[in-house]
């Protein structure tokens, strides 16, 4: 009994500590942003500006809750939530800790592959129910960019089960014991960086919503909490990401010295501030390239990694 | 006891939901409902202890082709497509078809033998069985559909290609 009420403890803990590191993910970039570009950020309200997040919030649950006449109602409603509930089902299988993880699954990366694939659905939806041109253009170059950087984000991970011999997230993070797999995965390592980045629309690879060509893009028509929602899933998302990075090519919560927990968080600390980096000081590609990138580059390198990988492990018998 | 339950749930849902992706008018109305129907089947094989099914079922369907159909069903004009008829010509005998199929369909659950009652939990297999499998006893027919994806791949690719001659 006192162990399945850990077990409900545990997944609120996880519940509530994401949802408070999206909101502080926001100030924390906007702050981050304004120093890489000699500027202040919000600095007034609260020590550090800190309780930005918290003025934030409460203009946005006040705004009001405006559904454009011209949409298709059920499905812009579902849309803001579809993002925030896939990235947060992700990380039922992320173990944070020895003993601090939801569920335990064999096929936990699969299952994270299985709904990071869905989190498209949001974007695509919101682009087509807003029934606005610039909307719908958002949507349609979000599902053509996710799909085609799905294609080798999946692929680029294979190398890691391959050495790990499992789909499963502890697994893999033992077998790390010896030595993090960014040794032998490097290209792995920086295919899934740039396929996470694509999957989260995060610049360079926020072509959805360019706001100098398409006004926002896919969530142009959303207002008040929905727009919040897509706000928050984002940050989500690249929390998700970076914890994945930590987890599958950085051994996760293994490190010296430190409790696990406390290394899982700097690691995932690190690459969260190597995606607001990559924000700060990347310009946008254009469409064909974007594109042409991820096909004619990208998946190539993510196959033959895979075949090196192969080759070695067959080599070391 | 459980078991039987949730199967039910299931099946039920994969049914409506299969019906409702056929008779909405909206086409991504219908897209929607057949996530709706992907998402239960996948359930059905976590049901029967086949995870890998169930996540590759959403990787594959789900999270691939259906937003494909969603990608090219967003280029229709839905107006269009709500005001338009529901049946042409050929109705009698897409029917007379559809019969058919029901009636062997019938006869199936009738007269076959299942080696499972719905709800029953199959014993559980991993992905290196699953493997080992593939690549022995199913080697055979693993090659051909893998040549005939691999031929839909580049026959699509030909289609597309523009001639700069």
């Amino acid at each position: 009994m006192s162990n399945s009420l850990t077990h409900i403890l545990v997944s609120f803990a996880v519940l509530f500590t994401l949802l408070a590191v999206g909101g502080m993910l926001i100030w924390l970039e906007r702050r981050l942003l304004a120093l890489w570009q000699d500027r202040y950020g919000p600095n007034r309200v609260g020590p550090f500006g800190l309780l930005q997040v918290v003025a934030d919030m409460i203009k946005v649950l006040f705004k009001e809750d405006w559904v454009p006449p011209f949409a298709n109602k059920p499905v812009f409603i579902m849309a803001p939530a579809i993002i925030v509930t896939v990235t947060l089902m992700s990380f039922a299988v992320v173990p944070f800790a020895p003993g601090i993880q939801v569920v335990e699954l064999n096929m936990g990366l699969l299952f994270f592959l299985a709904m990071s694939s869905l989190g498209v659905y949001s974007v695509v939806l919101a682009g087509w129910a807003s029934g606005s041109k610039y909307s719908i253009l958002g949507g349609l170059r979000s599902s053509a960019q996710m799909l085609s950087y799905e294609a080798f984000m999946g692929l680029s991970l294979m190398g890691v089960v391959m050495l790990a011999g499992s789909f499963d997230l502890n697994r893999i993070i033992e077998a790390q014991r010896d030595g993090w797999f960014i040794r032998y995965q490097f290209v792995g390592f920086m295919l899934f960086l740039i396929a996470g980045t694509a999957e989260t629309n995060r610049l360079p690879f926020d072509l959805p919503e360019a706001e100098s060509e398409l006004v926002a893009g896919f969530h142009s028509e959303y207002s008040g909490l929905k727009f919040g929602l897509f706000f928050v899933g984002e940050y989500l998302g690249i929390t998700l990401i970076s914890s994945l990075i930590t987890v599958l090519f950085f051994g996760g919560w293994l490190g010296p010295w430190l409790p696990p927990l406390v290394w899982f968080t700097l690691k995932t600390f690190f690459f969260i501030c190597l995606f607001i980096l990559l924000r700060a000081s990347l310009p946008r590609p254009r469409y064909d390239q974007l594109m042409s990138f991820g096909w004619k580059v990208c998946l190539p390198l993510a196959v033959g990694n895979l075949l090196l990988t192969g080759a070695w492990i067959l080599m070391k018998g | 006891m459980i078991n039987q339950i949730v199967f039910l749930y299931f099946a039920a849902v994969i049914v409506l939901s299969a019906v409702l992706t056929i008779t909405r008018r909206n086409p991504v109305h219908s897209v929607l409902f057949m996530l709706l129907l992907f998402f239960h089947i996948a359930g059905v094989f976590v049901l029967l202890n086949a995870e890998f099914l169930a996540a590759v079922q959403l990787i594959v369907y789900a999270g691939a082709i259906l937003i494909l159909y969603l990608f090219v069903v967003m280029l229709l004009n839905v107006d269009r497509e709500s005001k338009s008829d529901r049946a042409n010509r050929f109705w009698p005998w897409i029917v007379a078809f559809g019969l058919v199929i029901f009636a062997e369909i019938g006869l199936l659950v009738a007269r076959g033998s299942f080696p499972l009652e719905g709800g029953q939990i199959m014993n559980k297999t991993g992905i290196k069985e699953l493997g080992i499998d593939l690549y022995t006893k199913y080697l055979v027919p693993f090659e051909i559909a893998s040549v005939i994806l691999l031929v839909g791949l580049v026959g699509a690719v030909m289609l597309a290609k523009k001639k700069n001659d």
